[in-house]
């Protein structure tokens, strides 16, 4: 199939999976921390919040990908000398996209689950604390179930701008679908029908995920009736 | 690590002409997409199923792809076949700059197509129904009633959409642009600063959204005033 260069691209289609689905991992993380921060009544927190999102909301991603790529790579090869290690150190390109896509969208994910936990009633947290729960004691057992599914459609959003977003850091080296296409596309001077092919990849990775998050936000919405207009 | 800074002063004349390249491609593409886009909207909220069908389509393959892959497509991808590399449309289509405000262009005009749409899905029913009781023909329905008031009820999510396509921009900068990213790859390339180099550009591309947040936040005062929360 595709001159032999498809299973070189669907080996590709693991990795940029692996890309994916880490760094939403990490951005959930970053982005529930965000959104605490955002909230907290602390003012230094809040603003510290706020910063977060503002800024990273407002570089683009491929600004910010290059940015940590060639900077932490000046960076390691700098403060590694002064630990007694004199190699040159190459940084690992999914590793690094891991954690450069996790720290950009945890700031979008950090937006969508303030708007979720602000659209909480406030009862429910004045319940927890009527029942003597500590705040992180509410904070995972009232607020973050309720929260999800309130997250559902914004974190359809994110996941999906994400997974496009992958497609960036082959531009730094990494070996996803993408690179691989670009190598079998100016190996055999067919670019269009490779760069096609993993468009339609993408298609289908983004068509599966809308499908799963439709069901999961079924899941989470048992038992809540929809506004009828 | 010590900034040096004097390598961007002496640079500064390619980071200004980057910021215009920026601009330009963002004025281009936005246009562009912009002129697509109505028509798409009105076919995707046409009551005909293939119209709408098609159109839905068209934004769907658009959305679902990154916007590298598209850029990709037709910038390197066309000149695979010899009927456009023999047609009048060659000289354009090997232009890297022509390539990128289509490629741009195509991808906000699937998005702002959906936009337009769900503004003019959520307009009130009796605004319709006013509008056919006074025996209005379809056509004059939607210059009169439709389009003014789902583009005004559009402009929030129009201006996420426009600081969304200036940081895409940036993808130019991969396909051999001067764009502002591109003044930094070049910086970066020349004396290996990277922290100078992006992180200067990444404070402009800040200032510029900044700029755009305030520009239609002044915007939505002049056509959104009438649906603004009424102050005490």
């Amino acid at each position: 199939m595709l001159n032999g260069y498809g299973d070189v691209i669907l080996e590709g289609v693991g990795l940029t999976l692996q890309l994916a689905l880490s760094s939403m991992a990490l951005a959930i993380v970053l982005g529930l921390l965000g959104a605490a921060f955002r909230l907290s009544p602390i003012r230094p927190l809040a603003w510290l919040g706020e910063l977060y999102s503002t800024v990273i909301r407002g570089i683009p991603d491929l600004v910010l990908i290059l940015l940590i790529f060639y900077g932490g790579q000046d960076v390691i090869n700098r403060v590694a000398p002064l630990l007694g290690y004199d190699d040159y150190i190459d940084l690992n390109p999914l590793l690094t996209g891991v954690f450069t896509l996790g720290f950009i969208f945890g700031a979008y994910l950090s937006e969508t689950f303030r708007g979720a936990f602000m659209g909480i009633p406030k009862g429910q947290m004045e319940a927890g604390l009527a029942y003597g729960m500590s705040s992180v004691q509410i904070f995972f057992r009232v607020l973050v179930p309720q929260m999800i599914r309130l997250a559902i459609p914004g974190f359809t959003n994110n996941w999906l701008v994400l997974t496009k977003a992958t497609a960036l850091i082959s531009v730094v080296g990494l070996q996803d679908m993408m690179f691989k296409a670009k190598q079998a596309a100016d190996a055999t001077r067919q670019p269009f029908t490779f760069y096609l092919a993993v468009a339609v990849l993408y298609l289908v990775i983004t068509s599966v995920s809308l499908l799963l998050l439709k069901w999961l936000e079924r899941c989470y919405s048992v038992g809540v009736r929809a506004a009828e207009l | 690590m010590i900034f040096d800074y004097t390598v961007i002063q002496a640079n500064l004349p390619l980071y200004l002409s980057g910021l215009l390249e920026t601009l330009k491609l963002l004025g281009i593409s936005l246009l562009l997409g912009l002129l697509v886009a109505l028509p798409l909207a009105l076919m995707r909220v046409s009551s005909r199923r293939w119209v709408s069908g098609l159109a839905w389509l068209y934004t769907y393959v658009i959305r679902g792809t990154p916007m590298l892959v598209q850029l990709f497509l037709i910038y390197y991808g066309l000149a695979q076949f010899a009927a456009v590399r023999e047609s009048v449309l060659w000289p354009m289509l090997s232009n890297a700059t022509f390539c990128a405000c289509l490629a741009f262009a195509i991808n906000t005009s699937a998005y702002t197509a959906e936009i337009i749409a769900g503004s003019l899905r959520s307009t009130p029913h009796g605004e319709i129904e006013a509008a056919r009781a006074m025996g209005m023909s379809r056509s004059l329905m939607y210059r009169r009633i439709l389009l003014p008031s789902a583009l005004r009820r559009a402009l929030p999510q129009y201006s996420n959409e426009v600081i969304m396509m200036l940081q895409t921009t940036s993808l130019a900068s991969i396909v051999t642009l001067m764009d502002l990213t591109g003044a930094a790859r070049t910086v970066n390339a020349q004396y290996y600063l990277p922290f100078e180099a992006y992180i200067t550009v990444g404070v402009i591309y800040l200032c510029i959204t900044l700029v755009f947040v305030r520009l239609f936040k002044l915007a939505e005062r002049r056509w959104l005033a009438y649906l603004s929360p009424r102050k005490g």
